[in-house]
Protein backbone atom coordinates (compact mmCIF):
# COMPACT_ATOMS: atom_id res chain seq x y z
CA UNK A 1 0.00 0.00 0.00
CA UNK A 2 3.36 2.04 0.13
CA UNK A 3 2.70 5.28 -1.68
CA UNK A 4 4.93 5.50 -4.95
CA UNK A 5 7.77 8.19 -4.90
CA UNK A 6 7.14 9.10 -1.10
CA UNK A 7 10.41 9.69 0.55
CA UNK A 8 9.38 11.37 3.91
CA UNK A 9 8.18 9.12 6.51
CA UNK A 10 4.75 10.36 7.66
CA UNK A 11 5.45 9.86 11.48
CA UNK A 12 8.91 9.85 12.32
CA UNK A 13 9.70 8.22 15.91
CA UNK A 14 13.52 9.24 17.53
CA UNK A 15 14.68 7.98 20.53
CA UNK A 16 11.53 7.86 22.44
CA UNK A 17 11.41 7.20 26.34
CA UNK A 18 8.91 7.07 28.70
CA UNK A 19 7.84 6.14 32.32
CA UNK A 20 5.29 4.85 34.98
CA UNK A 21 6.54 6.50 37.56
CA UNK A 22 9.71 5.28 38.26
CA UNK A 23 9.58 2.57 36.02
CA UNK A 24 11.63 2.83 32.46
CA UNK A 25 9.26 1.24 29.88
CA UNK A 26 9.79 2.70 27.01
CA UNK A 27 13.82 2.78 26.23
CA UNK A 28 14.73 4.22 23.06
CA UNK A 29 12.49 3.53 20.60
CA UNK A 30 12.44 4.20 16.74
CA UNK A 31 10.16 3.80 14.32
CA UNK A 32 9.03 5.26 10.82
CA UNK A 33 5.64 4.99 9.04
CA UNK A 34 5.44 5.88 5.24
CA UNK A 35 2.14 7.71 3.79
CA UNK A 36 -0.11 5.09 3.26
CA UNK A 37 1.60 2.48 5.02
CA UNK A 38 0.36 -0.16 7.17
CA UNK A 39 3.03 -1.25 10.36
CA UNK A 40 2.31 -4.03 12.38
CA UNK A 41 3.70 -3.74 16.31
CA UNK A 42 4.25 -7.07 17.42
CA UNK A 43 5.67 -7.88 20.95
CA UNK A 44 4.77 -9.82 24.11
CA UNK A 45 2.67 -8.46 26.57
CA UNK A 46 4.19 -5.36 28.67
CA UNK A 47 6.93 -4.89 26.14
CA UNK A 48 5.50 -1.05 25.48
CA UNK A 49 3.67 -1.12 22.34
CA UNK A 50 0.55 0.35 24.31
CA UNK A 51 2.61 2.92 25.95
CA UNK A 52 4.12 3.45 22.54
CA UNK A 53 0.94 4.39 21.03
CA UNK A 54 0.06 6.37 24.31
CA UNK A 55 3.06 8.73 24.17
CA UNK A 56 2.75 9.18 20.39
CA UNK A 57 -0.92 10.43 21.25
CA UNK A 58 -0.10 12.58 23.90
CA UNK A 59 -1.73 10.54 26.59
CA UNK A 60 1.66 9.32 28.58
CA UNK A 61 4.70 12.21 28.77
CA UNK A 62 7.31 11.24 26.32
CA UNK A 63 10.92 12.09 25.97
CA UNK A 64 12.33 12.06 22.68
CA UNK A 65 11.35 13.08 19.57
CA UNK A 66 8.12 12.45 17.88
CA UNK A 67 7.47 14.21 14.02
CA UNK A 68 4.39 13.77 12.66
CA UNK A 69 4.39 15.34 9.17
CA UNK A 70 7.39 17.30 9.84
CA UNK A 71 5.88 18.69 12.30
CA UNK A 72 7.72 17.94 16.09
CA UNK A 73 4.63 16.69 17.87
CA UNK A 74 5.88 15.25 21.30
CA UNK A 75 4.80 17.45 24.03
CA UNK A 76 1.63 18.52 22.20
CA UNK A 77 -1.78 18.05 24.10
CA UNK A 78 -3.73 15.21 22.92
CA UNK A 79 -6.68 17.55 21.27
CA UNK A 80 -3.92 19.68 19.34
CA UNK A 81 -2.35 16.19 18.14
CA UNK A 82 -6.04 14.62 16.84
CA UNK A 83 -6.27 17.95 14.76
CA UNK A 84 -3.04 17.29 13.52
CA UNK A 85 -4.27 14.04 11.60
CA UNK A 86 -3.70 11.00 14.13
CA UNK A 87 -6.20 9.03 15.32
CA UNK A 88 -6.65 6.50 17.97
CA UNK A 89 -8.11 3.74 19.01
CA UNK A 90 -6.92 1.92 22.18
CA UNK A 91 -7.09 -0.68 23.31
CA UNK A 92 -9.82 -0.13 26.01
CA UNK A 93 -12.33 1.08 23.17
CA UNK A 94 -13.42 3.49 25.05
CA UNK A 95 -16.92 4.01 23.60
CA UNK A 96 -19.37 5.98 25.25
CA UNK A 97 -21.67 3.71 26.68
CA UNK A 98 -24.59 5.83 28.16
CA UNK A 99 -24.44 7.54 24.18
CA UNK A 100 -26.43 6.06 20.57
CA UNK A 101 -24.22 4.62 18.77
CA UNK A 102 -25.30 7.74 16.89
CA UNK A 103 -24.36 10.30 19.16
CA UNK A 104 -20.72 8.28 19.76
CA UNK A 105 -19.90 8.45 16.21
CA UNK A 106 -21.47 12.42 16.33
CA UNK A 107 -18.82 12.81 18.90
CA UNK A 108 -15.95 11.78 16.50
CA UNK A 109 -16.73 14.54 14.31
CA UNK A 110 -13.83 17.39 15.48
CA UNK A 111 -14.95 20.10 13.97
CA UNK A 112 -18.71 20.62 12.56
CA UNK A 113 -17.78 23.94 10.39
CA UNK A 114 -15.76 21.52 8.63
CA UNK A 115 -16.81 17.80 8.77
CA UNK A 116 -14.86 14.92 7.33
CA UNK A 117 -15.49 12.95 4.66
CA UNK A 118 -17.38 10.51 6.23
CA UNK A 119 -21.15 11.52 7.23
CA UNK A 120 -22.71 9.72 10.12
CA UNK A 121 -25.24 7.99 7.81
CA UNK A 122 -21.60 6.94 5.54
CA UNK A 123 -20.85 4.69 8.55
CA UNK A 124 -24.30 3.10 9.36
CA UNK A 125 -24.25 2.51 5.56
CA UNK A 126 -21.09 0.97 5.33
CA UNK A 127 -22.25 -1.30 8.49
CA UNK A 128 -25.49 -2.81 8.79
CA UNK A 129 -24.76 -4.04 12.58
CA UNK A 130 -24.49 -0.16 13.41
CA UNK A 131 -27.56 0.96 11.20
CA UNK A 132 -29.89 -1.66 13.20
CA UNK A 133 -28.57 0.22 16.67
CA UNK A 134 -28.34 3.53 15.82
CA UNK A 135 -30.34 4.88 18.29
CA UNK A 136 -29.57 2.08 21.29
CA UNK A 137 -26.85 3.08 23.75
CA UNK A 138 -23.65 1.67 22.76
CA UNK A 139 -23.17 0.21 26.19
CA UNK A 140 -25.36 -2.62 24.86
CA UNK A 141 -23.49 -3.45 21.82
CA UNK A 142 -21.53 -6.68 21.66
CA UNK A 143 -17.41 -6.36 22.00
CA UNK A 144 -16.97 -6.98 17.87
CA UNK A 145 -19.52 -3.84 17.67
CA UNK A 146 -18.03 -1.76 20.04
CA UNK A 147 -14.49 -2.15 18.18
CA UNK A 148 -16.35 -1.46 14.80
CA UNK A 149 -17.65 1.57 16.22
CA UNK A 150 -15.11 2.91 17.91
CA UNK A 151 -13.05 2.74 14.82
CA UNK A 152 -16.02 4.54 12.89
CA UNK A 153 -16.06 7.17 15.21
CA UNK A 154 -12.16 7.53 14.71
CA UNK A 155 -12.38 7.58 10.98
CA UNK A 156 -15.37 10.45 11.72
CA UNK A 157 -12.53 12.62 12.35
CA UNK A 158 -10.95 11.97 9.07
CA UNK A 159 -7.30 11.38 9.95
CA UNK A 160 -4.28 9.99 7.78
CA UNK A 161 -2.70 7.90 10.21
CA UNK A 162 -4.91 5.33 12.33
CA UNK A 163 -3.17 3.68 15.24
CA UNK A 164 -5.01 0.70 16.43
CA UNK A 165 -4.63 -0.83 19.79
CA UNK A 166 -5.26 -4.89 20.00
CA UNK A 167 -8.65 -4.54 17.94
CA UNK A 168 -9.21 -8.35 17.89
CA UNK A 169 -8.85 -9.05 21.68
CA UNK A 170 -11.28 -11.17 23.18
CA UNK A 171 -13.27 -11.49 19.95
CA UNK A 172 -14.56 -14.36 18.23
CA UNK A 173 -12.45 -15.77 15.47
CA UNK A 174 -15.30 -15.14 13.09
CA UNK A 175 -15.60 -11.34 14.79
CA UNK A 176 -11.28 -10.76 14.34
CA UNK A 177 -11.83 -12.06 10.82
CA UNK A 178 -14.51 -9.08 9.80
CA UNK A 179 -11.95 -6.40 11.67
CA UNK A 180 -9.06 -7.22 9.84
CA UNK A 181 -11.30 -6.76 7.12
CA UNK A 182 -12.33 -3.73 8.14
CA UNK A 183 -8.80 -2.61 8.64
CA UNK A 184 -7.53 -3.73 5.31
CA UNK A 185 -10.53 -1.62 3.82
CA UNK A 186 -9.53 1.41 5.76
CA UNK A 187 -6.16 1.32 4.44
CA UNK A 188 -7.13 0.77 1.22
CA UNK A 189 -8.65 4.59 1.80
CA UNK A 190 -5.13 5.76 1.52
CA UNK A 191 -4.96 5.97 5.48
CA UNK A 192 -1.88 4.91 6.94
CA UNK A 193 -2.18 2.37 9.75
CA UNK A 194 0.27 1.60 12.99
CA UNK A 195 -1.58 -2.13 14.13
CA UNK A 196 -0.58 -3.26 17.74
CA UNK A 197 -1.61 -6.88 17.42
CA UNK A 198 -0.59 -9.81 18.70
CA UNK A 199 -2.14 -11.93 16.38
CA UNK A 200 0.17 -12.98 14.02
CA UNK A 201 -2.38 -14.12 11.01
CA UNK A 202 -4.11 -11.04 11.14
CA UNK A 203 -0.99 -8.93 11.63
CA UNK A 204 0.99 -10.42 8.44
CA UNK A 205 -2.06 -10.23 6.29
CA UNK A 206 -2.63 -6.73 6.62
CA UNK A 207 0.96 -5.07 6.91
CA UNK A 208 3.35 -3.47 4.98
CA UNK A 209 6.10 -4.46 7.11
CA UNK A 210 6.22 -5.33 10.82
CA UNK A 211 8.30 -3.86 13.59
CA UNK A 212 9.46 -6.29 16.60
CA UNK A 213 9.52 -4.55 20.15
CA UNK A 214 11.13 -6.46 23.04
CA UNK A 215 12.17 -4.67 26.66
CA UNK A 216 11.21 -1.34 25.85
CA UNK A 217 12.81 -0.97 22.15
CA UNK A 218 12.01 -1.94 18.74
CA UNK A 219 14.16 -5.07 18.24
CA UNK A 220 13.43 -6.01 14.45
CA UNK A 221 11.97 -4.46 11.57
CA UNK A 222 11.22 -6.30 8.16
CA UNK A 223 8.39 -7.09 5.39
CA UNK A 224 6.31 -9.80 6.48
CA UNK A 225 8.26 -12.40 4.19
CA UNK A 226 10.84 -11.11 5.50
CA UNK A 227 10.07 -11.87 9.29
CA UNK A 228 8.52 -15.26 8.21
CA UNK A 229 11.65 -16.76 7.58
CA UNK A 230 12.97 -15.28 11.29
CA UNK A 231 12.30 -18.36 13.49
CA UNK A 232 14.79 -16.76 15.69
CA UNK A 233 13.40 -13.50 15.84
CA UNK A 234 9.67 -15.44 16.54
CA UNK A 235 10.87 -17.50 19.34
CA UNK A 236 12.95 -14.49 20.94
CA UNK A 237 10.34 -12.07 21.02
CA UNK A 238 7.05 -13.30 20.06
CA UNK A 239 6.42 -17.09 21.66
CA UNK A 240 5.58 -17.47 25.11
CA UNK B 1 -53.81 22.73 54.95
CA UNK B 2 -53.28 26.51 55.73
CA UNK B 3 -49.58 25.53 56.46
CA UNK B 4 -49.29 22.40 54.38
CA UNK B 5 -49.69 24.16 50.87
CA UNK B 6 -47.64 27.51 51.16
CA UNK B 7 -45.19 24.94 52.82
CA UNK B 8 -45.13 22.48 50.09
CA UNK B 9 -44.35 25.41 47.93
CA UNK B 10 -41.49 26.86 50.02
CA UNK B 11 -39.92 23.69 49.89
CA UNK B 12 -39.87 23.40 46.02
CA UNK B 13 -38.35 26.66 45.79
CA UNK B 14 -35.74 25.86 48.57
CA UNK B 15 -34.92 22.36 46.83
CA UNK B 16 -34.61 24.17 43.30
CA UNK B 17 -32.12 26.99 45.07
CA UNK B 18 -30.43 23.75 46.76
CA UNK B 19 -30.36 22.22 42.88
CA UNK B 20 -28.90 25.60 41.56
CA UNK B 21 -25.90 24.35 43.71
CA UNK B 22 -25.54 20.88 43.65
CA UNK B 23 -25.98 20.35 39.65
CA UNK B 24 -22.92 22.38 39.62
CA UNK B 25 -20.79 20.68 42.35
CA UNK B 26 -22.16 17.40 40.85
CA UNK B 27 -20.57 18.00 37.50
CA UNK B 28 -17.67 19.53 39.01
CA UNK B 29 -17.35 16.44 40.94
CA UNK B 30 -17.57 14.06 38.35
CA UNK B 31 -14.61 16.16 36.19
CA UNK B 32 -11.67 16.17 39.51
CA UNK B 33 -13.16 13.21 41.41
CA UNK B 34 -13.25 15.10 44.31
CA UNK B 35 -16.02 17.31 46.01
CA UNK B 36 -14.91 20.99 45.34
CA UNK B 37 -14.94 22.25 49.46
CA UNK B 38 -15.17 25.86 48.09
CA UNK B 39 -18.07 25.47 46.02
CA UNK B 40 -20.85 27.16 48.71
CA UNK B 41 -18.00 30.46 48.67
CA UNK B 42 -18.89 30.88 44.83
CA UNK B 43 -22.70 30.97 46.04
CA UNK B 44 -21.84 33.31 48.45
CA UNK B 45 -20.14 35.17 45.98
CA UNK B 46 -22.52 35.81 43.72
CA UNK B 47 -24.66 37.53 46.62
CA UNK B 48 -21.73 39.88 47.06
CA UNK B 49 -21.14 40.72 43.56
CA UNK B 50 -25.05 41.02 43.13
CA UNK B 51 -24.99 43.31 46.43
CA UNK B 52 -22.34 45.34 45.26
CA UNK B 53 -23.40 46.00 41.15
CA UNK B 54 -27.54 46.91 42.73
CA UNK B 55 -26.24 49.75 44.28
CA UNK B 56 -24.43 51.12 41.37
CA UNK B 57 -27.32 49.96 39.08
CA UNK B 58 -30.38 47.72 39.92
CA UNK B 59 -30.96 44.05 40.64
CA UNK B 60 -31.37 43.08 36.41
CA UNK B 61 -28.04 44.03 36.15
CA UNK B 62 -26.72 41.48 39.12
CA UNK B 63 -28.90 38.84 37.81
CA UNK B 64 -27.14 38.78 34.79
CA UNK B 65 -23.72 39.90 35.73
CA UNK B 66 -23.09 38.38 39.06
CA UNK B 67 -23.23 34.97 38.02
CA UNK B 68 -21.15 35.88 35.07
CA UNK B 69 -18.64 37.10 37.25
CA UNK B 70 -18.66 34.27 39.74
CA UNK B 71 -18.14 31.72 36.82
CA UNK B 72 -15.14 34.19 35.76
CA UNK B 73 -13.51 33.67 38.99
CA UNK B 74 -14.47 30.18 39.02
CA UNK B 75 -12.91 29.86 35.31
CA UNK B 76 -9.93 31.24 36.96
CA UNK B 77 -9.50 29.45 39.94
CA UNK B 78 -9.55 26.05 37.58
CA UNK B 79 -7.01 27.39 34.81
CA UNK B 80 -4.78 28.60 37.33
CA UNK B 81 -4.74 26.71 40.33
CA UNK B 82 -7.03 23.71 39.92
CA UNK B 83 -5.10 22.01 36.57
CA UNK B 84 -1.73 22.62 37.80
CA UNK B 85 -3.05 20.85 41.57
CA UNK B 86 -4.75 17.85 39.56
CA UNK B 87 -1.55 16.15 39.08
CA UNK B 88 -0.71 15.63 42.71
CA UNK B 89 -3.66 13.90 42.97
CA UNK B 90 -6.94 13.49 45.39
CA UNK B 91 -5.91 14.54 48.57
CA UNK B 92 -4.04 17.64 46.67
CA UNK B 93 -7.04 18.46 45.46
CA UNK B 94 -9.58 18.61 48.39
CA UNK B 95 -6.94 20.24 49.90
CA UNK B 96 -6.71 23.02 47.74
CA UNK B 97 -10.79 23.61 47.46
CA UNK B 98 -10.41 23.75 51.36
CA UNK B 99 -7.94 26.43 51.53
CA UNK B 100 -9.77 27.81 48.80
CA UNK B 101 -13.19 28.05 50.55
CA UNK B 102 -11.45 30.12 53.58
CA UNK B 103 -9.86 32.29 51.31
CA UNK B 104 -12.80 33.44 49.68
CA UNK B 105 -14.33 34.15 53.63
CA UNK B 106 -11.49 35.78 54.47
CA UNK B 107 -11.57 38.00 50.99
CA UNK B 108 -15.54 38.93 51.42
CA UNK B 109 -14.73 40.16 54.96
CA UNK B 110 -12.18 42.01 53.99
CA UNK B 111 -14.15 44.00 51.53
CA UNK B 112 -17.54 44.05 52.53
CA UNK B 113 -17.19 43.56 56.47
CA UNK B 114 -18.04 40.96 59.00
CA UNK B 115 -21.59 41.89 59.46
CA UNK B 116 -24.44 41.59 57.02
CA UNK B 117 -24.79 43.32 54.06
CA UNK B 118 -28.09 45.31 53.34
CA UNK B 119 -28.92 43.12 50.00
CA UNK B 120 -32.85 43.39 49.48
CA UNK B 121 -35.18 42.03 47.34
CA UNK B 122 -35.82 44.73 44.55
CA UNK B 123 -39.02 46.98 45.59
CA UNK B 124 -40.39 45.49 41.72
CA UNK B 125 -41.10 42.20 43.12
CA UNK B 126 -41.63 42.85 46.38
CA UNK B 127 -45.37 42.53 46.68
CA UNK B 128 -48.16 40.00 47.32
CA UNK B 129 -48.39 37.86 44.17
CA UNK B 130 -51.70 35.92 45.63
CA UNK B 131 -52.91 34.78 49.30
CA UNK B 132 -53.04 31.47 50.31
CA UNK B 133 -55.05 30.23 52.64
CA UNK B 134 -55.29 33.24 54.52
CA UNK B 135 -51.78 34.40 54.25
CA UNK B 136 -50.04 36.19 51.69
CA UNK B 137 -47.72 35.14 49.52
CA UNK B 138 -44.46 37.13 48.23
CA UNK B 139 -43.87 37.37 44.36
CA UNK B 140 -40.19 37.18 45.01
CA UNK B 141 -40.39 33.44 45.81
CA UNK B 142 -42.32 32.94 42.46
CA UNK B 143 -39.90 34.69 40.68
CA UNK B 144 -37.07 32.19 42.20
CA UNK B 145 -39.38 29.45 41.13
CA UNK B 146 -39.45 30.78 37.76
CA UNK B 147 -35.57 31.22 37.24
CA UNK B 148 -34.76 28.15 39.17
CA UNK B 149 -37.01 26.06 36.47
CA UNK B 150 -35.71 28.37 33.79
CA UNK B 151 -32.31 27.45 34.95
CA UNK B 152 -33.38 23.43 35.14
CA UNK B 153 -34.72 23.67 31.35
CA UNK B 154 -31.65 25.47 29.78
CA UNK B 155 -29.03 23.07 31.74
CA UNK B 156 -31.01 19.79 30.70
CA UNK B 157 -31.69 21.16 27.14
CA UNK B 158 -27.46 21.90 27.06
CA UNK B 159 -26.74 18.47 28.20
CA UNK B 160 -28.64 15.95 26.72
CA UNK B 161 -30.03 18.17 23.10
CA UNK B 162 -26.57 19.43 22.19
CA UNK B 163 -23.79 18.41 20.68
CA UNK B 164 -21.22 20.57 23.32
CA UNK B 165 -23.75 19.19 25.71
CA UNK B 166 -22.63 15.39 24.42
CA UNK B 167 -19.01 16.58 24.69
CA UNK B 168 -19.15 17.20 27.94
CA UNK B 169 -20.71 14.12 29.37
CA UNK B 170 -17.93 12.15 27.11
CA UNK B 171 -15.36 14.41 28.93
CA UNK B 172 -16.54 13.93 32.26
CA UNK B 173 -16.26 9.74 32.20
CA UNK B 174 -13.69 9.32 29.22
CA UNK B 175 -11.28 12.25 29.47
CA UNK B 176 -8.49 11.47 27.57
CA UNK B 177 -10.69 9.37 24.88
CA UNK B 178 -12.27 12.55 24.31
CA UNK B 179 -9.36 14.41 23.79
CA UNK B 180 -8.20 12.08 21.50
CA UNK B 181 -10.75 12.69 19.38
CA UNK B 182 -10.01 16.71 19.15
CA UNK B 183 -12.50 18.17 21.75
CA UNK B 184 -10.07 20.34 23.60
CA UNK B 185 -10.34 18.44 27.14
CA UNK B 186 -8.46 21.10 29.53
CA UNK B 187 -10.93 24.09 27.76
CA UNK B 188 -13.77 21.74 28.52
CA UNK B 189 -13.13 21.17 32.26
CA UNK B 190 -12.49 25.32 32.22
CA UNK B 191 -15.78 25.80 30.97
CA UNK B 192 -17.42 23.09 33.06
CA UNK B 193 -15.77 24.51 36.31
CA UNK B 194 -17.05 28.16 35.37
CA UNK B 195 -20.10 27.00 34.63
CA UNK B 196 -20.94 25.72 37.81
CA UNK B 197 -19.80 28.51 40.15
CA UNK B 198 -21.84 30.63 37.43
CA UNK B 199 -24.71 28.26 38.64
CA UNK B 200 -23.84 28.87 42.68
CA UNK B 201 -23.68 32.28 41.73
CA UNK B 202 -27.11 32.31 40.24
CA UNK B 203 -28.21 31.16 43.52
CA UNK B 204 -26.57 33.67 45.55
CA UNK B 205 -27.80 36.00 43.51
CA UNK B 206 -31.35 35.72 44.24
CA UNK B 207 -31.03 33.08 47.69
CA UNK B 208 -28.76 36.31 48.73
CA UNK B 209 -31.73 38.72 49.64
CA UNK B 210 -33.91 35.95 50.42
CA UNK B 211 -32.24 34.30 52.79
CA UNK B 212 -29.39 36.76 54.44
CA UNK B 213 -25.87 37.79 52.42
CA UNK B 214 -23.49 37.80 55.17
CA UNK B 215 -20.20 36.12 55.76
CA UNK B 216 -21.06 32.79 57.11
CA UNK B 217 -23.41 32.38 54.35
CA UNK B 218 -21.12 29.82 52.31
CA UNK B 219 -20.13 27.94 55.71
CA UNK B 220 -23.98 27.23 56.43
CA UNK B 221 -25.02 26.50 53.00
CA UNK B 222 -22.03 24.61 52.33
CA UNK B 223 -22.63 21.47 54.17
CA UNK B 224 -26.09 21.11 52.76
CA UNK B 225 -25.34 20.93 49.50
CA UNK B 226 -22.63 18.25 50.49
CA UNK B 227 -25.36 16.58 51.71
CA UNK B 228 -27.59 16.65 48.61
CA UNK B 229 -25.04 15.33 46.20
CA UNK B 230 -23.80 12.53 48.34
CA UNK B 231 -27.75 11.40 49.27
CA UNK B 232 -28.25 12.16 45.30
CA UNK B 233 -25.55 9.83 44.36
CA UNK B 234 -22.25 11.23 43.13
CA UNK B 235 -21.46 12.42 40.19
CA UNK B 236 -25.35 12.01 38.79
CA UNK B 237 -27.65 15.20 38.14
CA UNK B 238 -31.14 13.47 38.10
CA UNK B 239 -29.76 11.83 41.80
CA UNK B 240 -28.90 16.24 42.92
CA UNK B 241 -32.24 17.07 41.91
CA UNK B 242 -34.41 14.36 43.43
CA UNK B 243 -32.06 14.76 46.83
CA UNK B 244 -32.66 18.78 46.55
CA UNK B 245 -36.25 18.65 46.22
CA UNK B 246 -36.60 15.62 49.18
CA UNK B 247 -34.19 17.56 51.13
CA UNK B 248 -35.95 21.22 50.24
CA UNK B 249 -39.29 19.62 51.39
CA UNK B 250 -38.17 17.90 54.04
CA UNK B 251 -36.61 20.71 55.85
CA UNK B 252 -39.57 22.99 55.05
CA UNK B 253 -42.25 20.66 55.95
CA UNK B 254 -40.41 19.90 59.20
CA UNK B 255 -40.14 23.75 60.86
CA UNK B 256 -43.70 24.16 59.33
CA UNK B 257 -44.91 21.74 62.06
CA UNK B 258 -45.64 22.60 65.18
CA UNK B 259 -46.32 19.04 67.53
CA UNK B 260 -44.06 18.23 69.66
CA UNK B 261 -43.09 14.95 71.25
CA UNK B 262 -44.67 15.14 73.88
CA UNK B 263 -47.71 15.36 71.95
CA UNK B 264 -46.99 12.75 69.91
CA UNK B 265 -46.05 10.49 73.08
CA UNK B 266 -49.88 11.89 74.59
CA UNK B 267 -51.49 10.27 71.40
CA UNK B 268 -49.82 7.03 71.59
CA UNK B 269 -51.07 6.64 75.23
CA UNK B 270 -47.30 7.74 76.98
CA UNK B 271 -46.64 10.23 79.18
CA UNK B 272 -45.82 13.40 77.21
CA UNK B 273 -43.87 15.44 80.35
CA UNK B 274 -40.50 13.93 79.89
CA UNK B 275 -37.16 16.39 78.50
CA UNK B 276 -38.19 14.83 75.17
CA UNK B 277 -41.13 15.37 74.71
CA UNK B 278 -41.02 19.58 75.04
CA UNK B 279 -38.55 19.00 72.00
CA UNK B 280 -40.67 20.26 68.65
CA UNK B 281 -40.68 18.37 65.41
CA UNK B 282 -39.83 22.10 64.14
CA UNK B 283 -36.28 21.72 66.05
CA UNK B 284 -35.02 18.91 64.35
CA UNK B 285 -35.14 20.22 61.34
CA UNK B 286 -31.31 21.83 60.75
CA UNK B 287 -30.77 17.58 61.91
CA UNK B 288 -32.32 16.50 58.93
CA UNK B 289 -29.55 16.19 55.66
CA UNK B 290 -27.12 15.22 58.29
CA UNK B 291 -29.05 12.44 59.56
CA UNK B 292 -29.84 11.41 56.10
CA UNK B 293 -26.49 11.74 55.27
CA UNK B 294 -25.27 9.38 57.66
CA UNK B 295 -28.15 6.83 56.78
CA UNK B 296 -27.85 6.88 52.90
CA UNK B 297 -23.85 5.78 53.84
CA UNK B 298 -25.10 3.14 56.18
CA UNK B 299 -27.71 1.89 53.68
CA UNK B 300 -26.75 2.48 49.92
CA UNK B 301 -23.81 4.08 49.60
CA UNK B 302 -23.84 5.55 46.65
CA UNK B 303 -27.16 7.35 46.83
CA UNK B 304 -29.74 7.54 45.32
CA UNK B 305 -28.87 7.59 41.68
CA UNK B 306 -24.92 7.06 41.44
CA UNK B 307 -23.46 4.53 40.23
CA UNK B 308 -19.83 5.37 42.07
CA UNK B 309 -19.14 4.08 45.66
CA UNK B 310 -16.69 5.68 48.02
Amino acid sequence: MNTAGATEPMLKVNDLHAFYGKSHVLRGVNMEIMPGEVIALLGRNGVGRSTTAKAIMGEIAPRGEIIFKGEVISGLESHRIAHLGLGYVPESRDIFPAMTVRQNLILGIKNMKAPGKYSVDDMLDMFPNLRARADNPAGVLSGGEKQMLTMCRTLMGDPELIIIDEPTEGLAPKIVQQIGDMIAEIAKTGVSILLVEQKLSIALRIADRVYVMGHGEIVYGGTPDEFKARDDIKKEWLEV
Amino acid sequence: METFVPSLLNGVIYGLLLFMLSSGLTLIFSMMGVLNFAHASFYMLGAYFAYTITQSTNFWFALILAPILAGLVGAGVEKWGLRKVHANGHVAELLFTFGLAYLIDEIVKIIWGRNAVNYRIPEALDFTIFRLYGSDYPAYRIFMLFVAISMLVALWFLLKKTRAGLIIQAALTHPHMVGHLGHNVPRIFMTVFGAGCALAGLAGVIGGNYLVTEPSMAVLMGPIVFVVVVVGGMGSLEGAFIASILLGLLQTLAISVDTTFGEIFGFLGLSGTSEVGSISIASLAPMIPFLMLVLILMIRPRGLMGDREF
